[in-house]
């Protein structure tokens, strides 16, 4: 018996080890032949990188929702891109309004933080509402059951945006400071980019500091290990749970906003795909770890800038940078099969999921 | 219960709110367009009041314990502050202009709200009075015997399909004399006639008011026959359902009706595959999507003189499945050491990387990018060339026919039951000695090679193929039918894919709120009823039983 279970597993194991063998091989190939070719210059591989950083800070972001839900639920909110879409949606009517006046040119600072706050408050309501009205009747129910309601959700949001705001996309109202750069001899960064990134540095250490420093993070955290022991001791389970609806929501909706200015445009599907990508990110990291989330944000952002460039050149393939998203959902499948765990995350996959 | 109207009021508020957020997204008023009953009563009102009804129907169960007069002050409590609260938002409207945001807060949805009154004010009273009213209505209707609200509400859900589906019996029985002419009797301009109204209205209370007293009694026969009679019983009502299908729409030669039945078979197809894998072994597979365009792209490229495709439908078909099979395979392997919600998750990243590459530049010579493969020649037997959707639905029906008895063979096989455990639990499914990863493979290619069929005949149904026809909302629809029809279950499936599908196609109007009301149907199906319309009978037992504990966190 122990011996042909070991015939077995072997069998897929080689199998998957001579993929990801070949996989590797494609990249370490195509990045040597891109780079004998030499196709960018420096300073585009400064931009691809930079660019990457931007990204997967705003990955980051929302990765982190699907983390602190995951982390207390154990269910993945698959509902969670419609609150990232939710914020940047309702902060564009801000937004442009501000724009109009006017105010927004002559007073950038105030006027972000407006849109900032318009953003957070939104996704903020959609996230406490979807666990209110979603999930919280389903505690308990099986997993299958649970990330059909979500994804039902997701749904049920994607089309009530639409039915609110019409299908149309509209363009983001456009900052003139933020479009500005800073040059160092031949590299140049946009301040959007280093805005972007600095945001997102900024909204990580409060989480990580209302997690870790404060005594509803410590409730949190409680929560996260053992649900019924954390109730037993006194912690009201639901709330907390609230609780983590808002911190992921506030995040997704600031994400919303710096994903607009980087990318200005929003519509009511905005959120599937970078959705799809934090999820990935979280994943990649470690889902339920939050400098998990961080981290895998970042790595996914990188690959996603720099992976088609670097990969897929020099191997001539027409067009890479379409193929990025094929990059992304490639390193998840990997990253599943040989670390289920992710970067930096406990054994997940087989045991709790 | 205290007597107090706090609950009235709260149940009245959130009625209220509904009703704004439905004039809000736009359903009120694309639904006025569509008369119920021709110039008394419009959907999009009837769709407002049913909301208040409702309401009200709750309040007044929530005070029954206090006699029936405070259970009318609780219904037309709820139906006032339910209206005051739709009068309150439409107010507003006149004061501040919203247009700039909200796109359906238009003259003609506030024209429509005040019961097209000239002074607002007036008109803003009616619509309280009539809520207030229904309200009543409301409590009247919980007040009634079961047996007479059953058939009251059976008879209204039957006016309300017929008044909406006026167009689609015209256009279905047009070639078909007599009911042709019923039909015009019926109808009148945009809905239906007061008197077609109530006629269909009586006609269908006495039914159901009769077959409420005669139902036990028959069903009691039937569960006491012996079990070869329920065998016949069963065979001669299949055959008859077969035979209907069979017959329908060659007597009724209608393109539209063959179109709409060919794409529910479709989805019968895929959702019968996709109930192996997710209601047989319980792998959610969200990228279910990916097999049909296999399948589809396979055919298009082999078949398609465009592509330098030689070969005819039936050549290709089987290679068409096989390649499906093959990426069931390729899929399966890496996803088998994946479980529960991370599998979804791969197997939905799966599905837009197959999308993302038949879009991309990169395989452009191969599959014609974003131009698609066109040209794809219709299949043909001994001659006869399957062109229409008429001739296409009878190759549809043959493969249901084909899958549905597999299906039923593979339930009840061993490795039926296999999957069954898998789905269960797996740690336990393995050291019964079943092997996991040859029962989740063979699941998984079997899902993929009936999604094959489905886009192979897809092709050559369109004749052309763009990526765009396999996006995400497929996976979604097929995933949406399996659950409202009931997980595991086989006639499910088909019910399912009619809901899913087919009203939707009978209601191109209404396209706007599909996804939406889809959404909505979701979520509300997993907390009424997660087991489906027509479930399976382990499932059924099953998700009844695990109402009592809850431990989310402990699945370690």
């Amino acid at each position: 018996m122990r011996q042909s279970l070991r015939e077995r597993l072997s069998f897929t194991d080689l199998f998957m080890w001579v993929v990801g063998a070949l996989i590797v091989l494609i990249i370490v190939y195509g990045s040597i032949s891109t780079l004998i070719i030499g196709r960018y210059s420096s300073r585009q591989w400064f931009d691809f990188v930079v660019n990457g950083i931007m990204l997967g800070s705003v990955y980051a972001l929302i990765a982190l929702g699907y983390t602190l839900v995951y982390g207390i639920l154990r269910m993945i909110n698959f509902a969670h891109s419609e609150v990232f879409m939710a914020g940047a949606f309702n902060s564009y009517f801000v937004g442009t309004a501000l724009n109009q006046s006017g105010y927004l040119e002559q007073n950038p600072v105030v006027g972000l933080l407006l849109i900032f706050a318009m953003a957070m408050i939104t996704s903020t309501i959609v996230a406490v509402l979807l666990e209110r009205i979603a999930y919280r009747p389903l505690r308990g129910a099986p997993r299958i059951v649970s990330l059909i309601t979500a994804i039902g959700a997701s749904f049920f949001l994607q089309y009530t945006f639409k039915g609110l705001y019409g299908a149309g996309v509209k363009a983001y109202p456009r900052l003139p400071v933020l479009n500005q750069s800073l040059e160092f001899g031949e590299f140049k960064i946009l301040y959007v980019q280093i805005f972007v990134v600095a945001a997102a540095l900024v909204l990580m250490a409060a989480l990580y500091y209302i997690v870790q420093r404060t005594k509803v993070g410590k409730a949190m955290r409680a929560v996260s290990e053992d649900f019924d022991t954390a109730a037993l001791m006194g912690i009201d389970v639901d709330r907390i749970i609230v609780i983590t609806f808002i911190l992921g929501g506030a995040l997704a909706g600031a994400a919303g906003v710096l994903w607009s200015l980087v990318f200005p445009q929003v519509n009511f599907v905005m959120g599937f795909i970078p959705g799809l990508k934090a999820f990935t990110a979280a994943v990649l990291g470690g889902i339920g770890n939050i400098p998990g989330a961080m981290v895998g944000g970042l790595f996914l952002g990188l690959i996603e800038s720099v992976g088609p460039g670097l990969f897929l050149d020099g191997l001539k393939v027409t067009a890479p940078h379409q193929l990025k998203d094929v990059i992304a959902f490639t390193m998840l499948v990997l990253v599943l099969i040989f670390r289920p765990s992710g970067i930096l995350g406990e054994k997940l996959t087989q045991k709790k999921a | 219960m205290k007597n107090n109207l706090v609950q009235p009021i709260r149940i009245g508020l959130m009625s209220g709110f509904i009703a704004i957020f439905l004039a809000l997204i736009g359903m009120v008023e694309t639904f006025d367009k569509r008369d119920v009953i021709s110039e008394v009563i419009s959907l999009g009102a009837t769709v407002l009041l049913l909301t208040i009804l409702s309401a009200a129907y709750l309040a007044a169960r929530g005070q029954s314990k206090n006699g029936v007069r405070w259970m009318f002050t609780a219904g037309a409590v709820s139906g006032l502050v339910g209206g005051g609260a739709l009068a309150l938002f439409i107010f507003t409207t006149t004061l501040i202009d919203m247009r700039g945001v909200f796109i359906n807060v238009k003259a003609t949805l506030i024209k429509m709200l005040t019961l097209e009154q000239e002074v607002l004010a007036l008109g803003l009273m009616y619509l309280i009075g009539v809520s207030t009213i229904t309200g009543l209505v409301g409590t009247a209707l919980y007040l009634t015997p079961s047996r007479v609200r059953q058939a009251l509400l059976v008879a209204f859900l039957c006016v309300l399909a017929l008044g909406v589906m006026q167009e689609l019996l015209r256009v279905t029985f047009a070639n078909v004399g007599f009911l042709a002419d019923l039909i015009r009797s019926l109808y009148e301009k945009n809905g239906l006639s007061r008197v077609g109204a109530a006629s269909i209205f009586i006609v269908t209370f006495t039914l159901t008011f009769a077959w409420s007293f005669i139902q036990s009694p028959v069903q009691a026969r039937i569960a006491a026959l012996s079990p070869r009679g329920q065998f016949l019983l069963k065979s001669t009502s299949f055959l008859l359902l077969f035979a209907a299908l069979f017959f329908i729409p060659k007597a009724l030669d209608n393109v539209y009706i063959g179109e709409v039945m060919s794409n529910v078979g479709l989805f019968i197809l895929m959702g019968l595959g996709l109930n192996i894998v997710v209601g047989f072994a319980g792998l959610l597979d969200l990228g279910y999507v990916a097999f049909f365009a296999i399948g589809a792209y396979t055919v298009g490229v082999l078949t398609s003189p465009e592509r330098g495709g030689t070969l005819n439908f039936w050549q290709a078909l089987p290679i068409a499945i096989s390649i499906a099979v093959l990426f069931g395979f390729i899929l399966g392997i890496p996803v088998l050491k994946i479980r529960g919600d991370y599998l979804a998750i791969v197997t939905m990243g799966f599905g837009e990387i197959i999308r993302i590459l038949v879009l991309s530049d990169f395989l452009r010579p191969w599959l014609g990018g974003a131009g698609g493969i066109v040209g794809i020649p219709k299949a043909e037997v001994l001659g006869f060339k399957f062109a229409g959707p008429i001739e296409i639905y009878y190759i549809i029906l043959i493969g249901i026919l084909i899958v549905v008895f597999l299906a039923i063979r593979l339930k009840d096989s061993r490795l039926g039951r296999a999957w069954m455990a898998v789905r269960e639990d797996e740690d336990v499914a393995q050291a019964m000695g079943i092997n996991l990863v040859w029962t989740k493979l063979i699941a998984f290619a079997i899902g993929a090679s009936f999604a094959g069929i489905s886009g192979a005949i897809f092709a050559t149904k369109l004749s052309t193929i763009y990526p765009q026809s396999f996006k995400f909302d497929v996976s979604i629809n097929v995933l949406a039918l399996l659950i409202l029809g009931g997980m595991g279950s086989i006639p499910g499936v088909i019910i399912g894919a009619l809901m899913v599908v087919g009203l939707p196609e009978l209601f191109r109007e209404f396209d706007d709120f599909l996804f939406l009301v889809y959404g909505a149907a979701l979520v509300v199906m997993m907390q009424l009823r997660p087991e489906g319309l027509w479930p399976e009978t382990t499932r059924l037992r099953e998700l009844h039983h695990e109402h009592a504990p809850a431990e989310p966190t402990t699945a370690d």
